[in-house]
């Protein structure tokens, strides 16, 4: 069974949004019709996102990381927002696990969107249908593009490739390698969605030495028979 | 969670119509033969009219009213799929109800006893559309579904107490007592799902939403500047006084004054009950703190 899904690497995001205006470009260009845009130029712009790149402040000042949060929908691999719906417009592909809304079937009743509990539905105020991501269907299977770009738009406009795209069923994929090596997690373990998508955590680069790798034979400073203080390397204020 | 009329309407509208046909019924299992059939038609017109507004006002939810025949398609997993089904039912139920009394046809018994069986599948179908969101810890409870009834029944039977005044006096006293031990059944039940949301602890935090393991996590963007579907649905906009001034108004409206006045003044009863219980399933909307809130906390 292949689940396709997307990997996203928040030691590397820089929150540059790239991913969500390549998202809103390619999915407002298709046949399922344009993305709702309301007031893009007044004080108070809205409309609909498939994909939108969130920031949080961790730590207290000074200690602090901000990270960039992207969030898209998981194509859970037990969606809660597919049994809800009242008409089958929501439904899970068996052939590749992708989450999608058949915009002809949908009565826009935004059931599904409170079974989610990740709010990554969102209702187009002007078609009046329930929206969100469909990981580029449209794209990935295009036989016309070629294979290396055959990938969701995200993905591909992601500068510094924060995103990975694949079979997190297939154990040897990029994407399952990812997550199996890298420390890969998925949000809200506790509402038993079994989310597809999976975050890689922030990392600090940190070089941990111990006292015993000073004081080993390599240390181009040591005296022989001295004791360890004298072995020590020079601070940098003495060189 | 966002009130939305739409739904407030529906769901008060059809409890009071589904109650005081459950009400009906029982007037003929215990008094058939003393009570002239214009009470019952009457009180099935009363009932249809009820549900027909229920309906109008659910059509204004939808973004496309125009699909919602294909609501009933999916009624092995969905429950608002099983009410879109009960509730026509129970109105065919209860106009078969009417028409069998007004032609003296006959079989009414067996056909109010099918309505009402109805009736409270419609109960059923309403309270789990909301018992069924697991992420909705204060709806994802039975009682959810006991509160629709109970409710439902109360504002039911204070009608019935109102209408017999016109219809039926000679039952007028016998239907008050009915309607306010309903109306108490209901405020013990109500009352002991606010209990156990007041104790409830959210299950998510932005701790598990994001994945970041430290105790101290500010929202600095959230995608939007000038709000999303995100910031509309699922919050109410109102201040904490303001909804601790609604619910005092479904205690009082739905519950405390009915209690005081259905005995004298049943009419008065059921206006202020159903004021009350528009704002009790405010309330109810109000009080669901959805998990997707988490990430929905500030824009700076």
């Amino acid at each position: 069974m292949t689940q396709l899904a997307l990997v996203i690497d928040l030691n590397v995001c820089v929150g540059c949004h790239a991913c969500v205006t390549n998202c809103k470009q390619w999915n407002t260009s298709g046949a399922a019709g344009a993305l709702a845009d309301a007031e893009p130029f007044g004080a108070a712009p809205t409309g609909t996102f498939f994909n939108r790149v969130q920031t949080f402040e961790v730590g207290e000042y000074p200690n602090t990381e901000t990270v960039h949060f992207p969030k898209s929908c998981l194509h859970c691999e037990d969606p809660p927002c597919v049994p809800v719906c009242p008409t089958g417009a929501s439904y899970k592909r068996k052939s590749d696990g992708i989450v999608l809304v058949d915009y002809d079937k949908c009565i826009g009743c935004k059931y599904c969107s409170w079974a989610c509990p990740y709010g990554v539905r969102e209702l187009d105020e002007k078609r009046q249908v329930m929206t969100k991501c469909t990981l580029c269907v449209d794209r990935i299977y295009d036989t016309n593009l070629p294979v290396d770009r055959r990938k969701p738009s995200c993905v591909l406009a992601c500068p510094p490739g924060a995103r990975l795209f694949g079979d997190v069923h297939d154990p040897d994929s990029e994407v399952s390698i990812a997550i199996r090596e890298r420390g890969g997690y998925a949000l809200m373990p506790e509402a038993g969605t079994k989310p597809s998508n999976h975050y890689l955590p922030r990392q600090k680069s940190t070089l941990n030495l111990r006292q015993d790798e000073l004081y080993r034979s390599d240390n181009p400073h040591r005296i022989d028979g001295a004791p360890f203080e004298q072995n020590l390397p020079p601070i940098v204020e003495e060189l | 969670m966002h009130p939305a009329l739409s739904v407030l309407l529906l769901t008060t509208l059809i409890g009071a119509g589904q109650g005081l046909f459950i009400t009906m019924v029982v007037v003929e299992l215990l008094a058939a033969g003393s009570v002239r059939p214009g009470f019952f038609v009457g009180g099935t017109a009363i009932v249809l009219v009820l549900c027909g507004l229920g309906l109008i006002a659910s059509f204004f939810h939808l973004g496309h009213p125009e699909r919602a025949w294909r609501t009933a398609t999916m009624w092995r997993t969905s429950w608002l799929s099983r009410e879109v089904i009960a509730l026509p039912a129970f109105m065919g139920a209860a106009f078969a109800y009417g028409v069998a009394h007004w032609t003296g046809a006959g079989a009414t018994l067996a056909i109010g006893v099918l309505g009402s069986l109805l009736s409270l599948l419609l109960f059923v179908c309403t309270g789990m559309i909301y018992a069924a969101v697991k992420v909705l810890k204060e709806w994802a409870h039975p009682l959810t579904v006991v509160n629709f009834t109970t409710m439902g029944l109360a504002s039911g039977a204070c009608l019935a107490t109102a209408y017999a005044g016109f219809a039926a006096p000679e039952l007028v006293g016998a239907l008050a007592k009915a309607a306010f031990t309903l109306t108490a059944l209901a405020m013990v039940t109500r009352g002991a799902a606010l209990l156990r949301n007041a104790q409830l602890r959210p299950t998510s935090t932005l701790q598990s939403a994001l994945g970041i393991r430290h105790p101290k996590i500010v929202q600095k963007t959230q995608g939007s500047m000038g709000g999303s579907f995100n910031t509309r649905e699922f919050f109410h906009g109102k201040s904490a006084a303001f909804v601790r001034g609604i619910l005092t108004a479904a205690l009082f409206g739905a519950f405390v004054l009915p209690l005081v006045l259905v005995i004298t003044l049943p009419i008065l009863a059921f206006v202020v009950q159903y004021a009350g219980l528009l704002a009790e399933r405010w309330y109810f909307f109000a009080e669901a703190q959805h998990p997707q809130n988490l990430y929905y906390q500030g824009v700076s």
